[in-house]
């Protein structure tokens, strides 16, 4: 191993990506796990906004869709970068503010948690338009079958309109996630120690600029690569009911 | 005029799925099925529906006939309140659903109730695509009469065999022919053991040659003396089965009676020309 190592003139490399101090791998492993975390949070809060948010649009009253489309508007307009800066300082600024208010000392809000309330507000305006399109997909008379047969609303949205349109949604969903695991690294501008800081940290103190954002690709891109296979399952499960248009032949 | 709603307590609201079963075989017949008082049902400044009225009794099968547009389906829906009356009074098993004075439901678990007693089988099926055929026909049973799973099961594979569908139930709608899909559709209808059927062109979806395997189990069911409404445009079907034949023209019943009088010795001029252009 260390003559494959020698031979390849990698030796070097190895010991700063090793997973033991001097090695900065484990920094990089810790902080892919808090893009994973967040990410994975963000996309939860961006699809349970993202149901809601359709809903209204769908079906909500006029001022809730102008509201809607206000969200939905502005989000997907301005910068992510920017949106992050400012849903982060705004944020943290009014939690602050009430907690002065009710009398507590300054919070310390939890990095973890305020990038989650960050993308998943980012995330949640792409994915009310996914759902939108997607709930529009399912034919009516699925929901009408349900409606006949006594399910009430809730029901039918768990059991009927949200399995169906998941066919319709995954595609876009997936790709969702992956622009929800690259915007963690846009946390890094307000100091989160993603996979993205924590990776120039290590190349900044070891001047090895190259090994680790590097290695940084090669996490990012496995993550999407794992991604990929998950989501083709997803798919093909979603689709179960739909003949596939390739085994009609031409 | 709008029928006011009761102030009375309504006491099936309270009865347990377990006790609600009341199969049209079992149920006393003679006793009003489905009872609709002076119906109308607008859309917009179009009236569709300009004061229906109509009684089925238990074990009844009433055809209901006419032209396109003519308000049949309207009708349907509007017994289980898929559409909206604008007035009336729909009365099921003796029960009344209890309207708005805008004809909206008053009672919404109510008619998600009441509309366990009724099953609808549309003319395009609407079978859950993203669901086997044993799954379309557990569904309802299950998630919404609480039946436990084994047990809705097995009668699921009773009633996918009675319609012959025994060797499909893993199979998905979408790869099925439509007649088979239909068939799937009345198994899932029987599965929540209706006291009344509601048919709307279950066969006009369908390719001639497979409408002759669903009549053929529609004509099953009305000989074991389910009551059912049957939309339907197979006019010697209609004489063979139903009881009592209805022809709707623009909302309104132009004529009524039995098949033999209906069919055989039309007195309107309306009901003689819609004949004619269907024979
Ligand atoms: N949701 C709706 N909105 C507006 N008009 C409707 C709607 N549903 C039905 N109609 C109209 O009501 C009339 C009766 O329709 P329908 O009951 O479907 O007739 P039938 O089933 O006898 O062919 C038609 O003129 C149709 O265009
Ligand atoms: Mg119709």
């Amino acid at each position: 191993m260390e003559l494959i190592l020698e031979t390849l003139g990698l030796t070097e490399t190895a010991a700063l990506l090793s997973l033991s101090p001097p090695g900065w791998g484990a920094n990089l492993l810790r902080g892919l796990a808090n893009s994973l975390q967040i990410a994975l949070g963000a996309f939860g809060m961006g699809l349970v906004i993202g149901l809601f948010g359709a809903y209204g649009k769908l079906y909500g009253g006029p001022i809730l869709r102008d509201l809607l489309a206000i969200y939905t508007t502005v989000i997907r307009a301005v910068p992510e970068l920017v949106l992050i800066l400012i849903l982060y300082y705004v944020g943290t600024d009014l939690i602050n503010k009430l907690a002065q208010f009710m009398g507590y000392g300054r919070v310390e809000i939890s990095g973890v948690v305020a990038g989650i309330w960050v993308l998943g507000i980012v995330q949640g305006a792409y994915a009310t338009e996914i759902l939108r399109g997607a709930i529009q997909a399912v034919p009516p008379g699925q929901i009408e079958a349900a409606r006949a047969y006594g399910m009430p609303a809730l029901l039918t949205l768990r059991r009927v309109t949200v399995p169906a349109l998941m066919a319709f949604a995954t595609p876009g969903l997936a790709n969702l996630w992956l622009i929800a695991t690259k915007d963690t690294a846009l946390l890094a501008v307000v100091g989160f120690n993603e996979l993205t800081l924590e990776t120039k940290q290590a190349a900044s103190s070891t001047r090895s600029y190259f090994t680790f954002f590097l290695a940084a690709g090669g996490l990012y891109l496995m993550v999407t690569l794992c991604s990929g296979v998950v989501f083709a399952r997803i798919e093909k499960w979603a689709r179960r009911g739909q003949p596939s248009l390739r085994q009609g032949g031409l | 005029m709008p029928t006011a709603a009761s102030a009375d307590p309504d006491p099936a609201a309270t009865a347990t799925p377990s006790t609600r079963t009341v199969s049209a075989a079992q149920g006393q017949s003679g006793q009003d099925a489905v009872r609709i008082e002076g119906l109308h049902k607008s859309f917009g400044t179009l009236e569709v529906l300009k004061g229906v009225s109509l009684t089925a009794k238990q074990g009844d099968v009433v055809a209901i006939i006419g032209g396109s547009g003519s308000g049949k389906s309207t009708m349907l829906r509007c017994i289980n309140f898929l559409e909206t009356p604008s007035a009336g009074k729909i009365v099921i098993d003796g029960e009344e659903i209890k309207m708005r004075a805008d004809g909206s439901p008053a009672n919404r678990r109510q008619i998600e109730r009441i509309r366990t007693r009724l099953a609808m089988v549309f003319q395009s099926f609407n079978l859950w695509t993203h669901r086997t055929l044993l799954e379309n026909v557990i569904e309802v049973p299950i998630h919404v009469l609480k039946v436990p799973r084994a047990e809705a099961i097995a009668q699921a594979r009773t009633l996918l065999q009675r319609v012959g569908l025994a060797n499909k139930e893993d199979s998905f709608p979408a790869f099925l022919s439509g007649g088979q899909q239909q068939r799937a559709a009345i198994a899932r209808a029987l599965a929540v053991d209706p006291s009344v059927m509601l048919f709307d062109e279950p066969t006009s979806a369908l390719d001639p040659e497979l409408v002759g395997e669903v009549l053929t189990v529609i004509r099953d069911l009305a000989a074991e003396g389910r009551t059912m409404l049957l939309v339907t445009h197979e006019m010697r079907f209609a004489r063979e089965v139903a009881d009592h034949v209805v022809y709707l023209y623009q909302g309104q019943i132009e004529e009524q009676g039995p098949p033999a009088e209906v069919f055989g010795n039309p007195k309107s001029d309306r009901l003689r020309q819609f004949l004619q252009s269907v024979s």
